[in-house]
């Protein structure tokens, strides 16, 4: 993370990879496959945005799917209203970022300690959904989309291209929209934490008395990047609305929230792959389960989650990381040559 | 003037519910800084044993005042064994690991006994009040919150192993140096917590039916009363409950149950800003 975005191979690897399965996929691929794909994309976008306030910004959020829900019904009432999905999908970023604000501002300014904040984002989640299941009937509408309670909403919009309501997207081709959604995401929070601002954050991660008394004003920091989070995961929201034509208030309930946190987990906490590959990883692991009538899958995730926290603490890209790091050492010094940065003066 | 004391009533039992929610969960919080995520599924697994006990014919009261305290506060220690004790210094871990441990506990409960509500038959009926009828078992719970906070006050204040607790809570280290097997107490303390919960649960089944999805209705109410009142066990739960019971109460005569919750949070949110490390981290601050 020291060094600069444009001199790390493995960003390009990464935009490569990302790239190459943008184009190549939608060739290679039958329409049901993609679809399934598309599924893993939308939901890693989410993973990113808990992963980036998780990871640089030692912010540990228990109820991101807050922002994620929030998204998805701001996309589905305003493109129902509009009939466009231009401008929502715009308000999907916009009002979950000021929700973040907002809500950090209460949190941050207050000085909350990590026990706090986690139960209060749990909580703040946890009302939102008690509040959208309560929208059933057909008072609570705005304009012409019904909330619809623990119905949901059906028939939203799919994903046009801008200024054609008529030019709808084909799967395949909202699966590239998808993946360029997702791979703008990465590389702008990529250049992010590489800036200033980014360092800052990391810093602040690591000892925030020491970087406030540096100068660095740390609950704007923090309420800054955790409404960036918001965003990320309003617009996540939005894509899932748009991808599944339906929302209900699953997308804000304690589970969603839950598996962000255990892609996160699982990928490997201060790490942006991480939270992709723990996302692809364990929603293709559920869908496997989902298969088999027996295990619930409620209680395999909760399962999974407690062995990450006890044995596995740092998460697959870290370990893989380290380990590969080791084998490096271990090779040059086999090959009798001295690690770099340990060279001892005579 | 009936109507009155119906709601003045119904806002003495919004608090003791409150109380009986949130005191297992501020045990725990107050002595090992951990909140135990997991806490709603302690009171379903309390409800479940007055369910299944009184399904085998024991009485509902034993199975209510004894037998789900006993059950929950052993599964609460063999909890503690096995992963918080593993987990002391990393409290965000623990609050994972715990929350892992709810819906393990939620999809293995659900397996057992199937998604469907039970109901339990409330006891002892109702009475009127003028032209109103009020549930006896309001009472229950009334008597049943003071109850509990006299009796944790009782044995913090008078009793050796409540003097070891108030130690440990004030400096583990130097309670530690002074030969005090923390980790014991620790694990006395979250078995208490639990069995706590348990009994909190038990009474709370007959009002809302068990389900094992229930725990969900009931952690954003305890988790926010716990920490608005911050450490202190006995004062920041009866305060935290008294201000957000008497506020949610109040708004859910106004305009309904939903609105009520969302009342709750806002006047946490807003007493948080003012007061971040709870009512007692500025208020009382000596108190237990």
């Amino acid at each position: 993370m020291e060094k600069p975005v444009t001199r790390d191979p493995g960003f390009y690897v990464m935009v490569a990879i990302g790239l190459a399965v943008m184009f190549i996929a939608p060739v290679m691929l039958d329409l049901f496959t993609i679809m399934q794909i598309t599924q893993y994309v939308v939901l890693s976008v989410f993973a990113l945005s808990l992963g980036y306030i998780w990871g640089f910004g030692g912010i540990l959020s228990f109820g991101q799917a807050a922002f994620f829900g929030l998204g998805a019904y701001t996309f589905a009432v305003a493109s129902i209203n509009m009939g466009s999905t231009t401008i929502p999908m715009v308000l999907a970023f916009v009002i979950p970022t000021l929700f973040g604000a907002a809500l950090g501002y209460f949190m941050f300014y207050g000085r909350l300690s990590d026990v706090y904040l986690g139960v209060v984002t749990l909580v703040v989640a946890l009302i939102f959904w008690k509040l959208i299941n309560h929208t059933a009937g057909p008072e609570y509408s705005i304009g012409s989309a019904r909330l619809g309670g623990f119905n949901g909403i059906p028939s939203i919009p799919t994903l046009h291209v801008p200024g054609d309501p008529s030019a709808w997207l084909d799967p395949g081709q909202m699966f590239q929209v998808f993946m360029g959604f997702l791979l703008v995401i990465y590389v702008a929070l990529r250049f992010l934490i590489a800036s200033d601002f980014g360092r800052v954050s990391i810093s602040i991660r690591e000892n925030e008395t020491r970087s406030s008394l540096l100068g660095y004003d740390v609950r704007k920091h923090k309420v800054i990047v955790f409404a960036i989070g918001g965003g990320i995961a309003g617009i996540a929201g939005a894509m899932w609305a748009t991808y599944q034509a339906f929302i209900d208030p699953n997308s804000v309930s304690m589970e969603m929230s839950a598996k962000a946190l255990v892609w996160v987990m699982a990928g490997g906490v201060g790490t942006l792959v991480g939270p992709i590959i723990g996302c692809i990883l364990l929603q293709w692991l559920t869908l496997q389960l989902g298969t088999v009538d027996v295990v619930n899958s409620i209680a395999v995730l909760g399962a999974i989650m407690m062995v990450l926290v006890l044995a596995l603490p740092k998460g697959i890209v870290p370990t893989a990381r380290s380990l590969l790091l080791g084998g490096y050492i271990l090779w040059k010094r086999n090959h009798g040559q001295a690690i770099p940065g340990k060279v001892v003066k005579e | 003037m009936d109507y009155t004391i119906v709601v003045a009533l119904e806002m003495v039992r919004a608090v003791a519910w409150l109380v009986l929610l949130a005191s297992g969960l501020a045990i725990i919080f107050g002595m090992m800084r951990i909140i135990n995520f997991a806490h709603g599924e302690f009171l379903m697994l309390g409800g479940y044993t007055v369910v299944i006990s009184t399904g085998h014919g024991v009485n509902e009261w034993i199975a209510m005042l004894v037998l789900a305290p006993i059950v929950v506060g052993i599964f609460g220690v063999l909890v503690e064994r096995l992963v918080i004790q593993r987990l002391y210094g990393r409290i965000l871990d623990s609050l994972l690991a715990t929350w892992g441990l709810s819906m393990l506990m939620i999809g293995g409960v659900t397996m057992i006994f199937g998604n469907s509500v039970t109901g339990v038959a409330t006891p002892l009926g109702g009475m009127s009040i003028g032209a109103y009828q009020v549930p006896r078992y309001n009472f229950v719970l009334i008597f049943a919150a003071i109850a509990l906070l006299l009796a944790i006050w009782a044995v913090l204040k008078f009793t050796k192993a409540g003097l070891i607790a108030r130690a440990t809570m004030q400096n583990p280290d130097m309670s530690e140096a002074l030969g005090i097997p923390t980790r014991w107490v620790y694990m006395a303390t979250f078995g208490i917590g639990s069995a706590i919960t348990g009994f909190a649960g038990a009474l709370l089944a007959p009002l809302t039916g068990v389900v094992p999805t229930m725990g969900v209705n009931f952690i954003a109410q305890s988790f926010i009363t716990v920490i608005t009142g911050g450490a202190s066990v006995i004062t920041g739960t009866l305060s935290a409950a008294t201000l957000l019971g008497s506020i949610s109460q109040g708004m859910t005569f106004l305009t309904g149950p939903v609105y009520g919750d969302a009342a709750l949070l806002l006047a946490a949110l807003v007493l948080l800003r003012l007061l971040p490390q709870g009512i007692t981290g500025r208020i009382f601050k000596k108190s237990l």
